[in-house]
């Protein structure tokens, strides 16, 4: 392993949060960025929202990726953005969302601080190099 | 100070998130930050945690916490899992089971994959643990799969380890012998409800008899040892004055929470041994002292390892080593001789 891979490791949460209980996505993004040299924590199923804020303040993440299928993502979304904002999060964790979102709420996920929505047909590449680009500058 | 490490004392946990990212890292600084942390330590109880991959030592770590929050004191857990040696990558598993504290700040939990880095992790994990004493965290719990030279040595920078045994484990009752039972202070046969867990117990009991001959045949206390009292012991009542530990067992089924009372008074005991036995003091010297010696292997390896390159790198020196030139005896001396003598020069 290089010395620069060593010095700077990208971690990942995936989240699943609210009741929905369809975890495959989740599941084959995980694996992705592991074998993009990641270090994934998931979650593991229906967290509530204050659950995925605690992993990704404590585990200091730098990408959060939020796996939404029931529709929630108007009630799920904001509560999480409030949570990181509260322990100072927000400003430095960059926040995926996948899944099934309408086309008429995306404006208002990437209002709220999601930086890109990826949903079905998007490749895994196409993800793990928007994270190799995108992963916050850290102080 | 600087202003991360005063955030930190303050219980900011992102301070203390973000300390971690640096020391897993090994940013730049990050020894500052540690430096400046150890005079707040000391004062934790850190406990090991460790067993084969299934064994259910996440599940015990959760319900440990969860014990330990409802009798008001403040958790730290770091949980390490292995990463592909090809990638790097990693999946960090052991966040999952921490169902039972989920939304509760004050348990807080940090996963860590091993990232290849030789002899890296125990320092990162050393500093890691320093940081959660630092923050004011009552119990640091230390969870790692109990394989091969770089979990022992992590696990041996807790006060106490506690080793998980599931049932009819024959053969990791055999892996147990290579290195691990030496470390445990305490056997939990884990998923005691499943078949196998009797003969688990008396397998454990007596590799522990029989380790305890052994030390008494070396020792020459042979009269001072006494059989382990059924269903674990804990502190024995020795003839000597010195007051002395023999690894105990108790039967647990995490999931349920069942045998956790008991586990969780052995570990108590255990720290009052440390006590009273001034155990805790030479622990904490002994682990200073390989401290002191680990950072000065990489300093110097690392000083080394500039000097090599200031003198044309060493394939230089290997072609002529090939040549048949010198030899790497001589190459060695020959690069550590000025470093030897600027030591001496300075020492006084």
């Amino acid at each position: 392993m290089s010395e620069a891979q060593e010095q700077r490791t990208i971690r990942c949460l995936v989240g699943k949060v609210g009741l929905d209980g369809h975890d495959r996505g989740a599941h084959v993004i995980a694996r992705a960025f592991r074998d993009a040299g990641f270090e994934v924590i998931y979650s593991g199923l229906h967290k509530a929202p204050e659950e995925v804020v605690q992993a990704a303040v404590q585990e200091d993440v730098d990408v959060l990726g939020l796996s939404i299928l029931s529709g929630a993502h108007n009630t799920l979304v904001p509560k999480i953005m409030d949570g990181l904002e509260e322990y100072g999060a927000k400003e430095d964790t960059l926040i995926l969302v996948g899944g099934i979102i309408p086309d008429e709420d995306r404006d208002e996920l990437l209002d709220l601080g999601v930086s890109r929505i990826f949903g079905p047909g998007a490749s895994m590449d196409e993800i793990v190099d928007f994270i190799r680009e995108n992963a916050p500058e850290r102080q | 100070m600087t202003e991360l490490i005063e955030n930190l004392l303050d219980g900011d946990h992102r301070a203390l998130a973000r300390t971690i990212t640096k020391i897993e890292d090994r940013a730049p600084g990050y020894r500052d930050l540690v430096s400046q942390l150890h005079e707040h330590t000391g004062q934790a109880d850190v406990i090991g945690i460790t067993g084969s991959p299934g064994a259910g030592k996440s599940t015990l770590v959760d319900k440990m916490a969860e014990e330990y929050r409802d009798r008001g004191l403040t958790v730290g857990v770091i949980a390490i899992d292995p990463s592909s040696p090809f990638t790097g990558g990693a999946v960090l598993g052991d966040r999952i089971r921490m169902a039972s504290n989920t939304g509760d700040m004050d348990v807080f939990f940090r996963s860590m994959s091993a990232r290849g880095s030789l002899g890296g992790l125990s320092t990162a994990t050393t500093d890691a643990v320093k940081a959660l004493d630092a923050f004011g965290k009552d119990k640091v719990i230390i969870e790692t799969v109990g394989a091969g030279q770089n979990e022992v040595d992590i696990v041996r920078m807790a006060d106490t380890v506690a080793v998980l045994v599931p049932p009819a484990s024959g053969d990791d009752v055999q892996m147990l012998k290579a290195g691990i039972l030496e470390i445990a202070d305490l056997f939990a046969v884990n998923k005691a409800d499943l078949d196998g867990a009797n003969r688990t117990v008396q397998e454990l009991r007596e590799m522990i008899e029989m380790r305890r001959d052994e030390l008494a045949v070396a020792t020459g206390h042979h009269g001072a040892v006494e059989k382990t009292s059924p269903g674990g012991g804990g502190a024995d009542e020795e003839t000597d004055d010195e007051p002395s530990w023999s690894p105990s067992i108790v039967e647990t089924v995490a999931k349920r929470g069942e045998g956790l009372g008991e586990l969780l008074s052995i570990l108590d005991d255990h720290r009052e041994y440390l006590v009273s036995s001034g155990q805790l003091e030479s622990k904490a010297r002994d682990r200073y002292a390989a401290e002191i010696r680990t950072l000065l292997r990489e300093d110097s390896a690392e000083l080394l390892a500039e000097e090599i390159e200031a003198r044309g790198g060493i394939e230089g020196f290997v072609d002529r080593v090939l040549d048949r030139e010198t030899d790497p005896y001589a190459v060695a001396d020959d690069l550590l001789d000025p470093v030897v003598e600027c030591v001496e020069s300075k020492r006084d």
